[in-house]
């Protein structure tokens, strides 16, 4: 897995290439929990690059969007495809994440 | 039916390895790609589970074995750990929202939900959780 920051006027892009799986997972939640120690209270992640995500993933995925919420951040998903999409379908969590089709419709959609 | 077997660490260490070995096996027999994909995420559950549980007080074995005949592909993954059926497990509530939702048990309604058969046995001291996946399409050549 590969993770690529980049800074919007309005939000930090994570762009996420490769597999989350129970090895890889950690490094997702690392960085993002230091972005949010940083202050960075606005994130897209943009799925486009993810072949792979497994429930160490949405755990990854759960407990940082659950720690934002208690700093009051924001976090968007974008570009959630094919069979990643069809996990998020079977756990539910394609209805507890908000899911953009692109990352610029993810940063108007936080304004 | 004849299996081919990997016997590892149970450690994370050694995840890509088995999925590398599945996802072979898997290839050979021609299961459509949705099918592996799914296959794929149900192996890590189960091994991953391993790996957490079953051996509380150090290190142990995990094995591995896909089999597969005209119709079927089969894997079971085996481990010497304490009586365990990870089947016993309540699903999980896929409805609750961000802040209630619980990660336990998503591992186990993967594996429930992506292959088309999944069953437990208890073998000569050993736990082993089977997963079937039929040829897609079923249809007879």
């Amino acid at each position: 897995m590969t993770i690529q920051t980049t800074k919007e006027a309005n939000a930090t892009v994570l762009t996420i290439d490769g597999r989350m799986d129970a090895v890889t997972a950690p490094e997702y939640e690392k960085a993002l929990n230091e972005l949010i120690a940083a202050g960075e209270t606005a994130f897209v992640i943009d799925f486009q690059g993810l072949e792979y995500i497994s429930s160490a993933g949405l755990r990854a995925l759960l407990a940082t969007a659950k720690l934002l919420k208690t700093k009051n951040g924001q976090i968007r998903l974008a570009n959630v495809l094919g069979t990643v999409r069809e996990v998020f379908d079977i756990s539910g969590f394609g209805s507890i994440f908000q899911i953009q089709d692109s990352v610029s419709a993810a940063l108007a959609d936080l304004g | 039916m004849t299996f081919d077997t990997l016997k590892c660490a149970a450690t994370l260490e050694n995840l890509n390895q088995v999925i590398e070995f599945v996802e072979e096996a898997a290839d050979r027999f021609q299961l459509a790609t949705k099918k592996k994909f799914g296959l794929l995420i149900a192996v890590e559950e189960a091994f991953v589970n391993v790996c957490h549980y079953a051996y509380p007080d150090g290190q142990g074995d995990i094995a591995v074995s896909c089999g597969a005949d005209n119709e079927t592909f089969v894997v079971e993954i085996t481990d010497s750990g304490a009586p365990f059926d990870l089947l016993s497990l309540p699903e999980p509530d896929t409805t609750a929202d961000i802040m209630d939702r619980q990660i336990g048990g998503l591992g186990v309604h993967f594996i429930r939900t992506l292959t088309d058969q999944v069953s437990y046995r208890r073998e000569e001291g050993n736990n082993i959780l089977q997963m079937i996946l039929h040829k897609a399409g079923d249809a007879p050549p």
